[in-house]
């Protein structure tokens, strides 16, 4: 009988953690994760729409929360998650074409679902706060 | 085939065999991420417009037919889109029962919830605030 010693390490199947990360592979993780993230970002927009509903106490509280630090945080990410689901989805549908499947293809696809995510993101919030400096009625 | 003798006309018209769904899920979650795009660019479009405004003015533009109508298919196409991709999320990380057919049925119910509440919203601002 062989004694007790310190176990191989060895891998017993490849798995996510073994692979270095390429572009592709991470906007994929980053697509489930906003898709999950904009899953609960919904309660959001219901408690909009129900306060709007409600009357103008109510929607000064949503308001007020969202205008504070943490609010626009939330409301940061969830443009992002957003933008971000929308052009990986748009490339998914490209995808379903048969179409961008070599490997500069999938390259480029991938960084542009990044930097296009972080560009849209940036111009809407800019765009936003001139829509609030443009008066408030 | 086995899809034969010991099937129902109805079982063989739509041909679904023991799987009992075909590509149900994958066609509505591509219809609903078509469907997605422009309505979230309205969506985003909408919200912007109405930041800085009071909820009188916000209430209003909200409740207008064209901004509401767009706001429901908005909601319905979301919260179907998420309801079928959460539902691969689960399938694929929770494995044991019952985990996995509770969180099915919570997925389903969290969705449903969340577009009857907006829908309730909308609607609501729709049929109680007359145009000027």
């Amino acid at each position: 009988m062989a004694e007790t010693k310190a176990p191989v390490e060895r891998p017993l199947s490849p798995h996510l953690s073994i692979y270095r990360w390429p572009l592709p592979m991470a906007m994929s993780i980053a697509h489930r994760i906003t898709g999950a993230g904009l899953y609960f970002g919904t309660l959001l927009v219901a408690w909009w729409l129900i306060a709007a509903a409600s009357g103008p106490n109510p929607y000064a509280t949503m308001a007020g929360f969202m205008s504070s630090f943490f609010g626009r945080l939330i409301l940061f990410g969830y443009t992002w998650a957003l933008l971000h689901h929308m052009l990986g989805g748009i490339r998914h549908l490209i995808w379903d074409t048969g179409h961008g499947f070599t490997q500069s293809e999938r390259e480029w696809l991938s960084l542009a679902t990044l930097v296009g995510s972080i560009t849209l993101t940036l111009i809407l919030w800019v765009l936003g706060y001139f829509a609030i400096m443009g008066g408030t009625h | 085939m086995a899809v034969g003798k010991m099937s129902t006309p109805l079982a063989r018209v739509r041909g679904l065999g023991a799987a009992r769904s075909g590509t149900t899920h994958f066609w509505l979650q591509r219809l609903t991420a078509v469907a997605n795009v422009p309505l979230t660019i309205a969506f985003v479009v909408i919200l912007v417009s109405l930041l800085g405004r009071n909820h009188a003015a916000a209430a209003q533009i909200l409740g207008s037919p064209l901004v509401a109508i767009i706001m429901l298919l908005f909601i319905i196409s979301i919260t179907t889109h998420m309801r079928l991709g959460m539902q691969v999320i689960i399938e694929d990380y929770v494995h044991e029962e019952p985990a996995r057919m509770i969180l099915i049925m919570a997925n389903i119910f969290f969705s449903f919830a969340v577009a009857l509440a907006s829908a309730y919203g909308i609607l609501k601002l729709s049929f109680g605030v007359f145009g000027v």
